[in-house]
C-alpha cells in the first residue's frame, strides 16, 4: 500500500475537530517522536471534516461526544476507511473511537448506532460513567491511563481484550479495550501512549517490522511514576480487603 | 413550601441568614461555607439577596474573574462581587449577604449560570466563550451550551445577553434570547465548536465569519467589535491596557459593552479599567527570592493557548502543572495546548505534575528540565514568567510576594 512504501511511516489523525476531546492528538506525536528517534522517517497528517481520507500506515482515533462522535462514524462509512482497514492498515483507537470500529454504540441517551463492524464489539450504555485512573495488565506490562466514559463494551467471541483491568473499568471492569491483528484500542484516553513509551514502542515495532532501539526520556520517569500510584493504590485496597 | 409564605416572612428570614453569613465572613475564608449553612436555611436565598439590585454575571470557560474585576471598576461606585472567584451558588449568597451595594458583578461557574440566572433575574448576563476545562469532572461543552441557552430564551430571561458571536456555541446559547448584544472578538481557539450544535455538520470558519450548512452562521449585527480598536456602537475606543495580551483586550471588550448597556459613559469607565494591573495575583510581577516572577493562571486549553501567544520573548518560562480535585485529575489537556510555540526556549517543570509536563514538552520538542525542589529556583536572575493552573498558581502566591 501506498501508505508503508519506502519505508515511510505515515500516521493519519482521523477527524480530531470531532475526536480529539482528551489530548488525544498526542499519540500521534508521540509515535512521530519515537520512530524520528530510531531514524523512522514519518509523516503525520491530520483529516478534518470535509477532507478525504489518505492511505495510511496508521489510522488515530480519539474521544469524542455524542453527537460528534456519530458524525465522525458516519464520515468514515462513506469515507473508504474500512476497506484500507480491512486492506491491510493498522488503528489505534482510544474511547469512542474504540466503540465507532465495533458492532454497534450506544448514543444520545439509549439509541443504537451502527458502528463500522471491523471488530465484533457491542458497546451499550453503562449504568454509571466512569471516571478515573485506569490501569490495566497487558503480556507482562502495565498500562496506566484515565478513563472517562459511559459505555460498556462486550466483545465478541474470538475477540482479545488488550488488557485485564486492574484499577478503573475499561470494557466492563474486566477487560481493557481489544487487540486484533493491525488493531489497538483501548478506554484509556488522551495521550495513553505518552504515559506508556513501551506500548508506543510495540505499534512502532509492529508497523517498521524492526526491533526499537532503547530511548530513554522523562516519559519512562512519568511512567514509573504513575505505575507506582497505582501499585500503592492497590496495595492499600488489598489491605483493607485483608484486614476485613 | 417557602414560596408561599408572605413576604414580609420572607424578608425577615433573609436578613436573619444574611447576619449569620455576615458573622462567618469576618472570620475570613468561610465564604463557601457560609454560602451552604444560608442556603440550607433558605434554599431562595439567592432570590431573596439579589431582589431589587442591579445584576450583573460574568460566565465563561476563560476570563470570568478578570472580566469581572473590569465590570467592578468600570461601574465607579461601590460595587457588591465574589472577588474572590468563589462562583457556584455558596459563593454567590455569601458574597450578596456581605456587602449590600445596589450595583452587583458576579462572575459564575459555568455549570451553575442556568439556576442562577433564574434565581437572581440580572440585568446583563455577559457570556465570554465556552470550551472544554476539566471534562473528568464538569460535563460536556455542548450539552451546556444547551443549558445556557434553555435559561436565556426568550420566554425565560428578559435581561440583556452580551455575547460572543466568534465563538459558535456562544452564539447557539445566546441565539433565542429577547435582547443580545453581539460582541466580535478575535478567538484563538475553537477547537470545541467544529461540529454545529444544531445539525452537527461541519461549521466552516473563515476569516472574519463562520457557517454551517444548515444555516447557522455567525451574527452580522453586532454592537462591538475588536480588531486593532474597539469600536462599540459606531464609538471607538484605543484600549492601551496595563494587563497584558489580546485575552485581556478581548474581557474589555465584554466588559465595556456591558457596561455600556448598565448605562455608563465609557470613556470613564476605560480610564478606570486602565489602571488595573493585577487580578487576583495574575499578571502582576512578584518576589521569589532574588527572582522577578509575573504569575499567569492557565487552567484549559484555549486559556492555555491565548497565554502562550502573549509570551514576553524575554523572559524565562517555568510551567507548573498540579492535578488535585480543583484542576481536574486528567491532565490529558496538555496535549490539546499547542506548546510546540515554546521550542527555542529552556522550561523549568515544577508541581506534582512535573513530570507529565516535562514529557509533553519532550513530545514538542522542547526543551526543558524537571526541577524537584523549587526553592533552588530562588537564586538568579532575570525576569521570570511563571505558567500555572489553578492550585499551583494558588500554591506560587503563597510562595511569593508583591513587588
Ligand atoms: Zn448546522
Amino acid at each position: 500500500m501506498d501508505g508503508r512504501n519506502n519505508s515511510v511511516l505515515n500516521l493519519v489523525v482521523l477527524f480530531p475537530d470531532l475526536l480529539g476531546t482528551y489530548g488525544d492528538g498526542g499519540n500521534a506525536a508521540v509515535l512521530a517522536t519515537r520512530a524520528r528517534a530510531r531514524d523512522i522517517e514519518v509523516r503525520v497528517s491530520e483529516v478534518t471534516i470535509g477532507e478525504e481520507i489518505p492511505e495510511a500506515s496508521l489510522y488515530l482515533l480519539g474521544g469524542g461526544e455524542d453527537g460528534p462522535q456519530r458524525l465522525a462514524c458516519d464520515l468514515l462509512k462513506d469515507g473508504g476507511f474500512v476497506d484500507r482497514v480491512a486492506g491491510g492498515a493498522a488503528v489505534f483507537a482510544v474511547c469512542a473511537g474504540l466503540q465507532i470500529l465495533g458492532t454497534s454504540f450506544a448514543i444520545e441517551g439509549d439509541a443504537t448506532y451502527p458502528g463500522l463492524g471491523l471488530v465484533d464489539a457491542v458497546t451499550t450504555r453503562g449504568r454509571v460513567r466512569s471516571v478515573g485512573d485506569m490501569a490495566s495488565r497487558v503480556g507482562e506490562r502495565m498500562l496506566v491511563g484515565f478513563e472517562n466514559h459511559g459505555g460498556v463494551t462486550t466483545l465478541g467471541p474470538g475477540v482479545g481484550a488488550l488488557g485485564t483491568v486492574l484499577v478503573g473499568r475499561g470494557n466492563d471492569g474486566v477487560a481493557d479495550g481489544y487487540r486484533t491483528p493491525g488493531i489497538w484500542a483501548t478506554y484509556a484516553h488522551g495521550p495513553v501512549l505518552a504515559l506508556n513509551p513501551w506500548l508506543a514502542d510495540e505499534v512502532l515495532v509492529e508497523l517498521s517490522g524492526e526491533p526499537a532501539a532503547p530511548w530513554e526520556s522523562v516519559a519512562d520517569r512519568l511512567y514509573a511514576e504513575r505505575c507506582a500510584t497505582i501499585n500503592s493504590r492497590r496495595s492499600d485496597a488489598a489491605r483493607i480487603r485483608g484486614s476485613r | 413550601m417557602p414560596r408561599l409564605r408572605p413576604r414580609s416572612a420572607l424578608a425577615a428570614t433573609g436578613v436573619r441568614f444574611v447576619n449569620v453569613l455576615s458573622r462567618r465572613l469576618t472570620r475570613g475564608a468561610g465564604t463557601v461555607m457560609g454560602g451552604r449553612v444560608g442556603l440550607k436555611i433558605d434554599p431562595h436565598l439567592l432570590t431573596h439577596l439579589s431582589a431589587g439590585r442591579r445584576v450583573v454575571l460574568v460566565t465563561g470557560t476563560n476570563g470570568k474573574t478578570t472580566t469581572s474585576a473590569m465590570l467592578r471598576v468600570g461601574w465607579a461606585s461601590s460595587v457588591t462581587s465574589n472577588e474572590t472567584g468563589a462562583n457556584m451558588t455558596e459563593g454567590l449568597v455569601a458574597a450578596l449577604a456581605a456587602s449590600p451595594h445596589d450595583r452587583v458583578v458576579l462572575e459564575t461557574d459555568e455549570g451553575w449560570f442556568a439556576g442562577v440566572v433564574a434565581a437572581a433575574a440580572p440585568e446583563v448576563v455577559v457570556l465570554l466563550n465556552l470550551s472544554r476545562d476539566q471534562l473528568d469532572r464538569a460535563n460536556e461543552v455542548r450539552r451546556m451550551a444547551q443549558r445556557w441557552r434553555d435559561c436565556l430564551n426568550a420566554d425565560a430571561f428578559f435581561g440583556v445577553v452580551v455575547a460572543n458571536c466568534s465563538d459558535p456555541l456562544v452564539t447557539y446559547a445566546a441565539q433565542t434570547a429577547r435582547y443580545v448584544r453581539w460582541v466580535d472578538v478575535p478567538l484563538s481557539w475553537r477547537g470545541d465548536a467544529a461540529s454545529c450544535p444544531h445539525c452537527t455538520r461541519a461549521i466552516v470558519f473563515e476569516v472574519g465569519s463562520w457557517s454551517c450548512p444548515c444555516g447557522f452562521s455567525k451574527p452580522t449585527d453586532v454592537t462591538a467589535r475588536l480588531s486593532s480598536a474597539l469600536v462599540i456602537n459606531d464609538t471607538s475606543f484605543n484600549l492601551d491596557l496595563a494587563l497584558p495580551g489580546t485575552f485581556n483586550d478581548v474581557n474589555a471588550a465584554f466588559a465595556l459593552t456591558a457596561l455600556a448597556e448598565l448605562g455608563v459613559s465609557l470613556p470613564e469607565a476605560l480610564v478606570r479599567i486602565r489602571s488595573l494591573t493585577t487580578v487576583q495575583g495574575r499578571y502582576g510581577r512578584r518576589r521569589y527570592g532574588e527572582r522577578t516572577l509575573r504569575l499567569l493562571l492557565a487552567k484549559n486549553p484555549a486559556g492555555t493557548t491565548a497565554l502562550l501567544e502573549s509570551l514576553d520573548e524575554a523572559a524565562d518560562v517555568w510551567v507548573a502543572i498540579n492535578a488535585q480535585l480543583a484542576d481536574g485529575r486528567d491532565p490529558s489537556w496538555l496535549y490539546d495546548v499547542p506548546f510546540e510555540q515554546l521550542r527555542g526556549r529552556h522550561v523549568r517543570c515544577l508541581g506534582e505534575r512535573r513530570l507529565d509536563i516535562a514529557t509533553r514538552l519532550t513530545y514538542a520538542g522542547v526543551s526543558c528540565e524537571v526541577v524537584e525542589d523549587p526553592a533552588v529556583l530562588r537564586r538568579g536572575e532575570g525576569e521570570v514568567t511563571l505558567v500555572a493552573n489553578y492550585t499551583a498558581f494558588r500554591e506560587w502566591m503563597d510562595v511569593t510576594t508583591p513587588c
